[in-house]
């Protein structure tokens, strides 16, 4: 029996240990996937990253150390190379690596910590033929980054998430030649920073409301036809134009990887595709937490962290059973603002609601409804859809509450 | 010199080299592509048909429930997945009632058993998904579904395990009479051999034509198909089909032996042998058609579309010939080809008899294939030993699928040999899950490097040009 079990080592996994060892317990353990700490951030050696949380510019694995470094001194204990392959409600961990073969942990608590993947290809549906040479953008990420080898040279990107504007900066350094970067959408779900320092530096155009319609060559892409898309995201015959190109990266979003999470019968957010959490982020199921990626999409990792904290401690509180009054208040909104994390507030106490939103909209008020009484209601210039929102509910504002609405006001 | 080179590593191919693999015969298949399995074989509605959709008395017809018959031990000695999970027609008003009839009719006089016609509440029963508008069907307890190119991978495996040769990119550009048999030519490599079958499948035709036979033509008929999710998999049980009808032969819906739901095909008559391109025209066909037989089908839930094309021949029956001592053809294996592959290898092999080839049995021959879903499929206990002699079986490589170093590592190393990303893939379904190999293609690439040991650069995703990079960052070679 383990007092806690983190599944995944990443950001998300290694705040979340650190917080847990530093609320008072001490039986933690990390089960990572690859050879290293770190996750996604080993391939993501652009900088950027650390900017709220150190207040300085680092790169993803100069990110990913600053954490390693404080697991290794604490001397959390981790298992490298160690695929998890099924987590029960009973919280029964399988696990699987090459020196202890297959095996099972009994956990206290699990956090989960598995981050997301790239949405692929195949759910595109996009006609023509299937040559080598079609990628996500986090693919050609590892490949060059991680391997040291070049996917292509004359790149199409298909999306505009920020992993596909780093990859157009990124292939663009290395010598390719980035002809498009193509949005179905009339906005870009990237962040704003990433538009200007990837694509408006290097002058490479973006594309909004167009999409690739169909993809050409017999061993290696040899082009791709683009077209621009109508208000109902339907190609427009009329504008379609032929890229030749031998590459075509795709930046078409990103999926919580929920997997073991549906295993364990954690009930999901349709919106996030991960799962409903309160505001310590513990799940459906009792003593399984949920942080970072794999609970929802972040646009920053600093907020990764912040939340793995938040999930760390109230892990080692539940291992230590410390008990608080409960509430049941679920958070709901209006369509506008997409979803909340948490989705549920079970203790009265300060509380920060993370949100994204559907559009783009300018000059708004958020406003936090019980019922027809106004709770809070805060002013922003503009929202976004590529960027994560915050607003903090004091405890005497949740004193008489009994569900909380959250709507977007244009002004 | 050989007893006998086969042209074309697809279903047929195999089949026939397998079943002469049991004998005392220097075989060798030749197959243009970079792997097997690669043509009309890759991509098709991967069912064993019952039998009663052939008209009666045809080869089609015969070797169609013949095969049918042989498939379930065929799969079972191969380690492939065979599910026998019986097919259904399904007609919607009195012409399908009348054509349903008929294919009854016409299945039991070509020996199809079990056979019956059921109303609409036993096909409600049967298949609680299925349209309300559905009022009758044909139900077909052989009819199964198996993995296509798994089956030819694992034939032309044993047949190489007993002693068969396999021969890629060998592209068949010439063939020679000589006086005890032929040889046979690509651009730059001969193999000579007493007896040839030509299986070039679209291509069967032009191999014709080079020993001076024009009778044959082979035309290509596009098929889109669209693949979804595992969680639509238990929609359906039976393999679902639309009665034929002047409109066409419809579209079906079917469970695969992974647990995925596929829909299609289209049916596309076209003049490219090459085209395998699919449309936005394919998709929203399948769609808008598969719907009339479920009552609802989550066509968001695609994973991947593809493209097969069927070799249709000029005679609307297969084409199994003798034209010319110690040549057969085997041509126009179009729908139930799959079905009917073990077969039409026995009937091959009676034909070389009569053509005057001996058959003698070879001792030592092993019809047993170790399935290359053998790990995936063993206890915890059984895995944990395989762990301890081979630690590869503890690192999984494919996430999604739950795909192991080790795995990966036999499908580069067993009969016949995975050289490229998709050998991978077909062998042992890493990169076909979710994330389509996003995550795992970097670490298989590095894993056939070192195998095959080329450079990371020139591993390729189905041979010829298809590399996945084109060299080393600025940081390496490449400036």
């Amino acid at each position: 029996m383990r007092d806690l079990v983190i599944i995944g080592g990443g950001p998300a996994g290694m705040s979340a240990a650190i917080a847990a060892y530093e609320s008072g317990i001490r039986d933690i353990l990390i089960l990572e996937r690859d050879a290293q700490l770190g996750g996604i951030l080993q391939q993501c050696i652009h900088n950027g990253f650390g900017l709220h949380n150190f207040g300085e510019e680092l790169t993803g694995p100069e990110y990913a150390w600053k954490y390693e470094k404080q697991v290794r001194q604490l001397g959390i204990e981790r298992k490298l190379n160690t695929m998890v392959l099924d987590l029960t409600e009973d919280k029964v961990i399988t696990a699987t690596n090459s020196e202890e073969g297959i095996f099972q942990i009994q956990a206290k608590a699990v956090i989960l910590a598995m981050g997301c993947r790239e949405r692929s290809k195949g759910a595109l549906n996009i006609a023509g033929s299937r040559p080598a040479g079609i990628f996500s953008a986090g693919t050609a990420q590892k490949f060059i980054n991680m391997k040291g080898y070049l996917p292509g040279k004359n790149v199409v990107i298909l999306g505009s998430g920020d992993i596909g504007l780093i990859m157009a900066r990124r292939m663009t350094l290395e010598g390719a030649k980035v002809h498009a970067v193509c949005e179905l959408m009339p906005y870009s779900g990237g962040l704003a920073r990433n538009i200007a320092q990837c694509l408006d530096d290097f002058g490479i155009e973006l594309k909004l409301s167009h999409t690739v319609v169909e993809i050409h060559g017999k061993d290696r892409v040899e082009g791709v036809t683009i077209a621009k898309v109508d208000e109902n995201r339907k190609p427009i015959a009329a504008t379609r134009e032929y890229i030749p190109c031998d590459t075509l990266l795709l930046s078409v979003g990103l999926i919580p990887e929920n997997e073991l999470s549906k295993a364990a019968n954690v009930n999901l957010c349709r919106t996030t595709n991960g799962a409903v959490v309160d505001q310590d982020r513990q799940t459906s199921v009792p003593g399984i937490f949920a942080c970072g990626n794999v609970l929802h999409v972040h646009d920053l990792v600093d907020f990764v962290s912040q939340e793995a904290e938040i999930a760390g401690k109230a892990a080692a509180e539940y291992v230590n059973q410390v008990q608080e009054a409960s509430a049941n208040i679920p958070l709901t909104t209006d369509g506008k603002i997409r979803y909340t994390v948490p989705q549920v507030i079970t203790k009265k106490k300060d509380v920060t609601v993370y949100f994204r939103v559907g559009d783009i909209y300018k000059n708004v008020k958020i406003n936090v409804f019980d019922g027809e009484k106004l709770v809070l209601s805060r002013k922003r210039p503009k929202v976004a859809p590529g960027e994560m929102e915050s607003i903090t509910i004091k405890a005497e504002q949740l004193e008489a509450a009994t569900q909380l609405h959250f709507a977007l006001e244009v002004m | 010199m050989y007893d006998v080179v086969i042209i074309g590593a697809g279903v047929v191919g195999g089949m026939i080299a397998r079943t002469l693999s049991k004998y005392d015969l220097q075989i060798c298949i030749l197959e243009k592509e970079n792997d097997v399995a690669m043509g009309a074989t890759k991509a098709n509605s991967a069912i064993v048909h019952a039998g009663f959709d052939a008209h009666e008395g045809s080869l089609k017809a015969r070797l169609n429930v013949r095969g049918s018959q042989m498939m379930e031990t065929v799969c079972r000695e191969l380690g492939v997945k065979y599910i026998n999970n019986g097919s259904l027609v399904i007609g919607f008003d009195e012409d399908d009632r009348a054509t349903i009839q008929a294919l009854y009719q016409r299945g039991i006089e070509n020996g199809v058993a079990q056979l019956r016609v059921v109303d609409k509440a036993a096909l409600k029963q049967l298949e609680p998904n299925i349209s309300d508008n559905a009022v009758c069907a044909l139900v077909a307890p052989t009819g199964a579904i198996v993995c296509p190119y798994d089956l030819t991978i694992a034939a032309i495996g044993n047949a190489m395990d007993n002693g068969a040769e396999l021969k890629c990119n060998f592209s068949v550009e010439n063939i020679q009479k000589t006086e005890n048999g032929y040889k046979v030519f690509s651009c730059n490599d001969c193999v000579e051999s007493r007896f040839v079958i030509n299986c070039a499948g679209l291509y069967s035709d032009k191999i014709a034509a080079m020993i001076g036979d024009d009778s044959i033509c082979v035309h290509p008929r596009k098929g889109e198909y669209i693949l979804l999710d595992k969680e639509c998999g238990n929609l359906v049980s039976h393999t679902i089909f639309q009665t034929p009808s002047k409109m066409g032969k419809g579209i079906l819906v079917s469970l695969t032996v992974d647990g995925n739901l596929l829909l299609g095909p289209t049916s596309v008559d076209i003049q490219d042998k090459e085209n395998k391109n699919t449309s936005e025209e394919g998709f929203a066909d399948i769609l808008e058609k598969a719907q009339m037989s479920l009552q609802a089908i989550p066509g968001g839930k695609a994973i991947t579309s593809f493209c097969g094309l069927r070799a249709v021949g000029n005679t609307g029956d297969f084409i199994i010939t003798a034209p010319q001592k110690g040549f057969i053809h085997t041509a126009g294996i179009e729908s139930p080809g799959l079905s009917a592959s073990p077969a039409i290898a026995e009937y091959v092999t009676n034909m070389l008899k009569d053509n005057g080839l001996t058959l003698t049995e070879k001792a030592g021959y092993n019809p047993i294939r170790v399935s290359s879903h053998a790990f995936r499929e063993a206890s915890m206990e059984e895995k944990n030993r395989m762990i301890r002699e081979e630690p590869a079986y503890g690192r999984i490589v494919c996430r999604c699928e739950g795909v192991t170093e080790g795995e990966i590592l036999d499908a580069i190393r067993r009969n016949p040999k995975a050289t490229d990303l998709d050998g991978v893939k077909r062998r042992t379904r890493a990169q076909m899950g979710r994330c389509q190999g996003g995550f795992c293609s970097p670490y298989i690439i590095e894993l056939l490097a070192a195998q095959l040991q080329i450079p990371y650069e020139c591993v390729t995703k189905f041979g010829g040009a298809s590399t996945i990079n084109i060299g080393k960052t600025k940081g390496g070679q490449l400036q």
